[in-house]
């Protein structure tokens, strides 16, 4: 009896010790990640002074006539900073980007939609602007702001106007119109709903992950998505270097 | 933990599956040690992962088989070949990390657009991989591994939709891990095909409840509907008015869609269900609008979508590098991190996947409060 409770406990102790042993191991597995994470960190520091003084050439010249229409994610929590959104705003407008949509999940940014066009003499509204945004004469920024509320739900609130659209079109007692939903009467709804931006060739995420974090799924198809890091440590350099990469990729579009 | 000694295979051993069909590991008394070894050293990393959170749902845009081919000089098809199998091995490790749900990204509609002998190889590949792996002996019945088909498979040619809908068929009853396998798919597509669906699904609804209002009492509803009709004509004027004085131009020419862009809600008063030529029938549609019969919400939309049959996917691994999504997954990936490891996909392996699944478990906190704000 004793035997077999000793047995038991030793048995227990044993596994004790192994799961512990384990979390240990899993903690220096996260500290070589974090080790790593710091190093490229540094590393990106360093490129983007370098790019930010011009001491590496290659970055000099931009052809941003390629990127035609540029959206930033920005974590709502890091939104707050109205400033440092400014400040990236002049950026961009100082390299000639002049199509900006802005997202954040919660819409902090549409809050702060006033504050920015106080500051920001030279940017319009998207909704003032009647024209294709993307043709038009680069003499005035062009500014969207976005939230979550206008990727899904605006699907589901086109659904409707689609939905009622067909209503309207059966006779009365007949069947409902088979008719095959294309794509493009998707687009149509949701353009009457609200979405008025197109579609953007690169989208910057601020934040602690690379991820959309809901931004209106219709319209990343075939957009380039690039982490460029928490917005507290936003760099010139980052930016230069993130537009860069997007000027020289090659699309095949599924070919 | 089973120790199953024939399925252990190690890197070296994978490339020549390009040539080979799958076959059990032959050779010295060498490489069956060292893939044993393999095997437990996996396990024992595996252990560890397992300290942290696990993901649910990992999906992979399997990018790099053409590149891979070019690169080490193949056949066209041998690149997708390779592809493959290390589609196989990579299945392997998640399943045996304990990882429920695998997608993977195996023909996108924009493909289709590729020369047509090289969709039709694809085709032939895919539909003679299907076959192999409803074998007995394959990994498929090793996890118990049910497999579901997400795209428009009305657009793949016959042989090969059959052979999917038999895939399907005969691991309906599997239950401990799912394979999706994304065939002439695109994101776009699926929203599409998910709003057609929840309207269609809407107004059988809204049809089944007038039936049953009708054959509980005819006259009464003609009743209403009179009633409905002589205020609807009185505030039709009124609606009509209003609607020229806040009308904007949305290209549309019909005036209820118009209306409706500016009110985005889903209660509508009397007089503005009517267009201005007359009347329409309804005591239905105006109960549609007042809210009574409940309008299209986003539930409805999600719950049509191909993928609703397996949750949101946790981490989405598009190998070879490239930083777009490509029209898969949009809409499920919103809470999603997104990892780019340059690597082609032939040539991907153990070490990516650790290391993906350990950058997830650094950032699982905050994507959990993500997931729980949207």
């Amino acid at each position: 009896m004793d035997f077999r409770d000793g047995a038991h406990n030793l048995y227990h102790i044993i596994v004790a010790i192994g799961y512990l042993g384990l979390q240990l191991l899993w903690y220096f597995m996260q500290i070589i990640v974090s080790v790593w994470y710091h190093i490229s960190i540094v590393g990106n520091m360093f490129e983007s002074y370098f790019i930010s003084y011009e001491v590496l050439n290659k970055y000099k010249s931009l052809h941003i006539g390629k990127l035609r229409y540029l959206a930033v994610v920005i974590e709502s929590e890091e939104a707050h900073q109205t400033s440092k959104v400014i400040k990236l705003l002049q950026w961009l407008d100082s390299v000639g980007v002049k199509n900006v949509c802005l997202y954040d999940m919660n819409g902090v940014l549409k809050k702060s939609k006033d504050t920015i066009f106080q500051i920001m003499k030279n940017a319009k509204s998207i909704e003032e602007v009647n024209e294709d945004v993307t043709h038009h004469a680069p003499d005035h920024m062009t500014l969207e702001f976005v939230s979550y509320v206008d990727g899904k739900e605006a699907v589901a609130k086109a659904a409707n106007l689609i939905f009622v659209e067909n209503f309207k079109r059966h006779d009365i007692g007949g069947e409902l119109d088979h008719q095959i939903l294309l794509e493009s009467h998707l687009n149509q709804a949701l353009q009457i709903v609200g979405c008025k931006g197109p579609e953007p060739d690169l989208l910057l995420v601020y934040g602690p992950v690379r991820s959309h974090l809901g931004f209106p799924p219709w319209r990343i198809r075939y957009t380039e998505i690039v982490h460029m890091g928490s917005l507290n440590f936003m760099r010139y350099g980052s930016l230069i270097k993130a537009i860069y990469n997007f000027t020289k990729v090659r699309h095949n579009y599924g070919t | 933990m089973k120790f199953s000694s024939h399925t252990g295979l190690s890197q070296t051993l994978q490339v020549s599956l390009l040539n080979t069909p799958m076959q059990k590991s032959s050779g010295g008394i060498t490489s069956h040690l060292l893939g044993g070894l393999c095997c437990y050293l996996r396990r024992c990393i595996f252990s560890v992962l397992s300290v942290g959170p696990l993901p649910n749902h990992i999906t992979f845009i399997m990018d790099g088989n053409r590149r891979f081919a070019k690169k080490r000089n193949l056949g066209e098809g041998d690149g997708h070949k390779a592809g493959f199998s290390a589609l196989l091995s990579i299945l392997r490790y998640c399943y045996e990390l304990g990882i429920k749900y695998v997608s993977v990204y195996a023909f996108s509609i924009d493909n289709f657009r590729r020369k047509p002998k090289e969709v039709q190889s694809v085709m032939d590949l895919m539909r003679e991989k299907i076959e192999e792996l409803l074998q007995q002996e394959s990994i498929i019945n090793e996890y118990g591994i049910r497999i579901h088909f997400i795209g428009n498979m009305q657009l793949l040619t016959e042989p090969v939709r059959v052979a999917a809908e038999k895939a399907m068929r005969v691991t309906a009853n599997n239950q401990e891990r799912v394979l999706l396998i994304c065939i002439a798919y695109t994101s776009t597509d699926e929203i599409v095909h998910a709003v057609q669906e929840s309207c269609k699904d809407k107004w059988n609804q809204i049809q089944a409840s007038k039936e049953g209002k009708v054959s509980n009492g005819g006259s009464k509803i003609n009743g209403l509907d009179l009633h409905f009709r002589d205020s609807c004509r009185d505030n039709a004027t009124e609606a009509c008015s209003s609607l020229h004085k806040g009308v904007k131009d949305a290209g549309e020419k019909d005036a209820l869609l118009e209306q409706n862009s500016e009110k985005h809600s889903d209660n509508y008063s009397e007089g503005e269900i009517t267009s201005c030529n007359g009347i329409v029938e309804i005591t239905e549609e105006r109960k549609y609008k007042q809210g009574e019969t409940a309008s299209i919400k986003l539930v409805d939309i999600e719950k049509h979508m191909y993928m609703a049959v397996a949750p949101d996917p946790d981490i989405l691994i598009r190998t070879s590098g490239e930083d777009r999504l490509s029209n898969f997954l949009l809409w499920q990936t919103s809470a999603c991190p997104l990892y780019a490891p340059k690597v082609l996909w032939p040539e991907i392996g153990l070490r990516h996947l650790v290391w993906v699944v350990l950058n997830f478990q650094r950032h699982h906190f905050y994507l959990e409060k993500k997931k729980k704000q949207f």
